[in-house]
């Protein structure tokens, strides 16, 4: 069973304001999730794996440049700020 | 005649012989909308409804155009369409308007579609039977007691009630297979990077795949056709284009999993399937029961990896850029930037995204990284080492793809373990990045039951090739 004060430390962590009533679901929720997760001990390794996924996986890189959009696109995303100064997103202080 | 009953192809041969509109088949399918008592939709788009039947109608004078061109579809309300909102069926993205089309979307556009609306999901995409949404639960439309399966639970239910023509959906675990299996409709998950994932709302970067829901097999291969191939837009797509396949039943080996038919199926599905898989026995196809010994680890796999993907592509719900905010809310006791992200995020969201990203940080997090993350990538490359072994022996794998017809609405949602059950034949498939599909294959009294088609990567072809020939013998 994770205890009460690791919940409210992961919620921190995720950004996540939860109620008291949260916080005690979580704790009953995530425990027997993770109890679940147990069963991934008996698993065994591919021992190639590794080298396999490197052979499969290539990056896909694109030039760092600015792409062109639209003007009316920006617009609705400069619409869509829960709070701005004229173009500009605001937000509070950081402390 | 009642329109909304036509497939595609039917709707398409009704509007060049002139015996209806696009117009006249998309206000019958508002019409039906509006009446509905599912709850399938979360928004209907009448105005841009209308106004492309009436471009699609005169495009259809013209004399040159496509099989879509006219067609009356939804869309799951995870995926972007410019000027409309799109929740994710969640508190924080209730007033988001989409600032541009998703690829899936201008690609249809290009074909003269017509969008009905935006369909009912579980709040981003995490459910298995619709319960999960901000905005109420999608019912049944085969028994209005029990849940439509998830998360692309509207998308399902309007197809199967003849509320859209066809409709799209996304699937990270069974999101399109188990909803398409609960609503008896056809519905295909593609292989991963098979189609454009740009403009989808992100819910695990590595297993997210939109795909569509049909009446029947050829309108999923009609739709599917359309929405494939390479997008600049998205680096994880393919060079794919769809080529028909020639492949037959007849001398087909169908893979048999036995681990999909073990502890935890019903009885009457599994009699659904054996009779399924008989019948293809019976057309010529060699049955095979093969072992994927991996698939007892398949969930708890799935269950790791897809809540960390989802904690890191969530966190970009802060109250900041869109959505909802509590910055101005002068009862939130605002003091600095933290507290923004926890109280906007604390309200905006719902328990279950909450629980995934809680599950997603835990894993994540240091001192559990390697027990948890790592461990599951791991296991991920087993699971799909045995995919690849079959594949060498057989052309297709049949299964179930759920291990019971749809449940009653509240029946699991107070033990999300049990809910995540759910999922059992549908997650391994995905940690493979393999295509699947739902093909209705019969029933148990009201409720019906999909047969899993899964293919090698990129042989959506070869599925529906035999999904159509099987189709006609189920």
């Amino acid at each position: 069973m994770i205890t009460k004060e690791e919940v409210v430390k992961i919620a921190k962590l995720a950004r996540l304001e939860l109620t008291e009533e949260e916080i005690k679901k979580m704790q009953k929720d995530l425990s027997s999730i993770l109890d679940y997760f147990e069963l991934l001990k008996k698993a065994g390794r591919h021992p190639t794996s590794i080298q396999l996924d490197r052979r499969r996986v290539s990056n896909q890189l694109r030039k760092d440049e600015v792409m062109p959009q639209k003007g009316e696109v920006i617009e609705k995303i400069i619409q869509a700020f829960p709070d701005k100064k004229d173009d500009y997103i605001r937000v509070k202080p950081i402390l | 005649m009642d329109l909304t009953t036509l497939t595609i192809k039917q709707a398409h041969e009704g509007l060049k012989d002139k015996e209806f509109a696009s117009v006249d088949l998309t206000k019958a399918y508002l019409e039906k909308i509006k009446k509905s008592d599912l709850n399938s939709f979360l928004s209907v788009t009448e105005d841009l409804a209308i106004a492309q039947a009436e471009e699609a109608d005169i495009k259809i004078k013209s004399g040159e155009f496509g099989m879509l061109c006219g067609i009356p579809y939804a869309v799951k309300d995870a995926i972007l369409v410019e000027g409309e909102k799109c929740t994710a069926a969640s508190k924080i993205l209730e007033n988001y308007v989409a600032p541009y089309d998703a690829t899936v979307i201008k690609k249809l556009k290009n074909q003269g579609t017509v969008i009905l609306g935006k369909t009912n999901l579980d709040e981003f995409t995490m459910g298995a039977s619709g319960e999960n949404s901000a905005f109420g639960v999608t019912k049944n439309p085969h028994d209005k007691t029990r849940v439509a399966g998830g998360s692309s639970s509207g998308s399902a239910a309007c197809v199967s009630a003849n509320e859209a023509g066809f409709s799209l959906g996304s699937d990270t675990g069974g999101s399109i297979r188990q909803p398409a299996s609960f609503c008896g409709v056809v519905g295909l998950c593609p292989t991963y990077g098979a189609v454009s994932r740009y403009g989808l709302i992100a819910h695990a970067s590595s297993f997210d795949q939109i795909g569509p829901f049909g009446k029947n097999i050829e309108d999923v291969r009609t739709v599917f056709k359309v929405i494939s191939g390479k997008d600049k837009m998205d680096a994880t797509t393919a060079e794919y284009k769809f080529e028909e396949s020639n492949a037959k039943l007849k001398g087909l080996k169908i893979g048999v999993p036995k681990e999909y038919f073990a502890k935890g199926l019903d009885k009457e599905v599994e009699k659904i399937i054996r009779v399924a898989i008989k019948k293809a026995e019976n057309e010529g196809a060699k049955i095979v029961e093969i072992s994927l010994p991996t698939t007892e680890y398949a969930l708890a796999c799935y269950y790791i990896l897809v809540p960390s993907e989802a904690s890191a592509n969530l966190a970009r719900f802060d109250g900041i850029k869109y959505g909802h905010s509590e910055i101005r809310n002068p009862k939130s006791e605002i003091r600095n930037l933290l507290s923004v992200y926890l109280k906007s995020r604390g309200k905006g969201l719902g328990i279950e995204p909450k629980r995934r990203i809680m599950v997603g940080t835990y894993c994540l997090s240091s001192g559990y990284y390697d027990a948890y993350y790592k461990k599951a990538q791991e296991v991920r490359q087993l699971i799909r080492e045995d995919f690849k072994k079959s594949f060498e022996k057989v052309d297709l794998l049949f299964c179930p793809v759920s291990p019971f017809p749809a449940f009653k609405i509240g029946e699991k949602t107070d033990d999300p373990l049990s809910m995540y059950l759910s999922d059992i034949y549908t997650v391994a498939v995905k940690l493979a990045g393999l295509p699947g599909l739902s093909l209705p294959a019969g029933k148990i009294g009201d409720l019906p039951v999909g047969l899993q088609i899964i293919g090698n990567h990129f042989e959506e072809n070869k599925i529906l090739s035999i999904a159509s020939e099987l189709e006609k013998v189920i």
